[in-house]
């Protein structure tokens, strides 16, 4: 079986063309065209959502679960991530969309912010101890602790082991419900998430955050059911625990915020994140403390599960500073057991890469591989199905295509 | 000994924005071999180092590079001003770097001596105004 048991993509096959846009994207280099469809190679997928950004035929489907699933049990806690309230045009306080939240079916909130308050103290505890190999790399971004599991090997060790946000907050937020006295089986804790990266990484058994949530939900289908409710709200309940420490946690240098160390990096976008982990291998980073990576472009706001331009989102999310205090949960991470921060296994990433494991047969293959793109027209332009002449040579030494499927070797043999 | 994957790349001199593609290269074709992380981070160290040393003092190079089972043979041969003082050129902190150089971030002094304390064997000959070899050896055992 496969182990990643729940993709992060799906492929609606009458919209795909097969034309070339999310294979040339792929920065893991995750996507075949064969037979005129955009194929995922899953076990390469690391679920950026990069191809769902790119499709110009909305053939790409993020994965997450539907609204509906919410009604699956009596007693019902939203767990928005701070995305969600840089959705919203001139929105004058986030109780409005957690009132909205309950408005639209909920029993109760649990806002992703206050985990991530938790975690950036607990990271800040973590790095004056002095026990973390630096530069220290956040676990935040899924996407971004799956590519380094995958393809940055010698960096895991630079991974921070703490859970994400969100992970936190459902945790705390089934705890509350449990404390209110609420039978276990009738809780529902529901992500409200901004990418498909997230989901992914709450429901498959092999990362580190699986079986906290009962569903993850998507923040556009939540904004389309929030806009026509929120109006109608007269009495708006105080119900807010967002500080600004966690709300900037939505937008990239977030994080970094809230380690209160200058000495610091934040990069956004998936190929600014390979350049800095592509640096990191070289040791030419050796002079930052933090690292905080996020697949998409201006960090979460930019998850393709959002509704807003993610600079909008961001210059909306800046507003809020003014109102909102720094921080107002009234969470001590020290008070918590040590083991409530920390993932309770690393990601079990397979080691995709490798040719062989005989290293003589990997190194013909290697040999292969060179002869064969030494001979390709390096146009990489996609034509045989493959993102680059490259990854073309090594599919075709790997049993995976023919030859024949380059343009330029097929006019020669005709 | 075992047979060995040949490689060789031209490293270009000046320009800064390419340095480290041929250690790119090397590192990918390391793990596709599935050489162990711990050496890999070892020879993209020594060798970006080297890269890097070509574009400032010599106007680029070659790198060639082996690969066998047990070991990654590294040689780096540029055409540049030679070293006159290997002793001192060795030495932690000390540079020739240019002020514009250094104000790219290079120029610390740690260059040759990273390179010397991430390979199992180092090897540097060099003659003014005829050139500089490097001769790296990682050992994967």
């Amino acid at each position: 079986m496969d182990k990643k048991s729940v993709h992060t993509v799906m492929l609606d096959r009458d919209k795909c063309k097969g034309c070339i846009s999310c294979m040339k994207r792929c920065p893991t280099e995750a996507i075949r065209v064969r037979g005129g469809k955009a194929k995922v190679l899953y076990e390469r997928c690391i679920g950026c959502g990069e191809c769902v950004r790119i499709c110009p035929h909305q053939a790409k489907l993020p994965v997450y679960d539907s609204f509906d699933k919410i009604f699956d049990y009596k007693y019902r806690v939203a767990v928005p991530a701070p995305s969600l309230f840089g959705q919203f045009n001139n929105l004058k306080s986030v109780d409005l969309i957690l009132n909205g939240l309950l408005e639209i079916g909920f029993d109760d909130v649990y806002e992703v912010a206050v985990g991530a308050e938790l975690i950036s103290q607990k990271t800040r505890e973590l790095m004056e101890q002095g026990k973390l190999k630096k530069p220290i790399i956040s676990s935040a971004c899924p996407a971004v602790v799956e590519l380094i599991y995958m393809r940055y090997k010698g960096l895991t060790d630079h991974v921070v082991d703490l859970v994400a946000p969100a992970e936190v907050a459902l945790k705390l937020a089934r705890e509350k419900a449990l404390q209110k006295g609420i039978p276990a089986e009738d809780i529902g804790v529901f992500f409200i998430s901004p990418c498909p990266a997230k989901v992914f990484a709450l429901k498959n058994p092999v990362t580190a955050g699986s079986g906290v949530a009962d569903g993850v939900l998507s923040i556009s289908e939540l904004y389309f059911k929030l806009l026509p409710v929120l109006p109608k709200i007269k009495d708006v309940k105080p119900l807010s625990k967002t500080g600004v420490l966690g709300l900037r946690w939505a937008a990239c240098g977030g994080e970094c915020y809230g380690i209160e160390n200058e000495k610091y990096l934040a990069a956004d976008g998936m190929e600014n994140v390979i350049n800095v982990l592509r640096e990191m291998e070289n040791d030419s980073l050796n002079y930052i403390d933090f690292i905080e990576l996020g697949a998409c472009p201006s960090g979460c706001v930019g998850g393709v599960l959002n509704v807003e331009n993610p600079f909008a989102a961001r210059a909306r999310l800046r507003t809020f500073r003014h109102i909102l205090e720094p921080s107002k949960n009234a969470l001590d991470a020290s008070e918590f057991d040590e083991e409530f921060f920390h993932w309770d296994h690393e990601p079990e990433v397979e080691d995709i890469f490798r040719l062989d494991a005989d290293f003589a047969t990997a190194l013909k293959k290697m040999r292969e591989i060179e002869d064969l793109y030494a001979k390709l027209p390096h146009l990489d332009c996609g034509q045989c199905g493959a993102p680059s002449c490259r990854a073309f040579a090594e599919d075709v030494v790997n049993g995976d295509t023919i030859i024949e499927k380059c343009p330029k070797i097929k006019d020669e043999t005709d | 000994m075992s047979d060995a994957l040949h490689l060789e790349f031209e490293v270009s001199g000046n320009n800064f924005v390419s340095a480290g593609g041929a250690s790119d290269e090397v590192k990918k074709t390391l793990k596709m071999l599935g050489i162990a992380p711990q050496f890999i981070r070892k020879v993209a160290i020594a060798m970006y180092e080297g890269e890097i040393n070509m574009v400032i003092h010599a106007g680029g190079g070659r790198a060639i590079v082996d690969i066998y089972r047990e070991k990654i043979v590294i040689v780096l041969k540029d055409e540049g001003p030679g070293i006159p003082n290997i002793e001192l050129a060795l030495t932690e902190g000390y540079s020739t770097a240019t002020d514009n150089i250094r104000d790219l971030g290079f120029g610390a002094g740690m260059g040759l001596p990273n390179m010397k304390k991430y390979t199992d064997e180092f090897n540097l000959e060099s003659e003014v105004g005829k050139g500089t070899t490097v001769t790296m050896v990682v050992n994967f055992f």
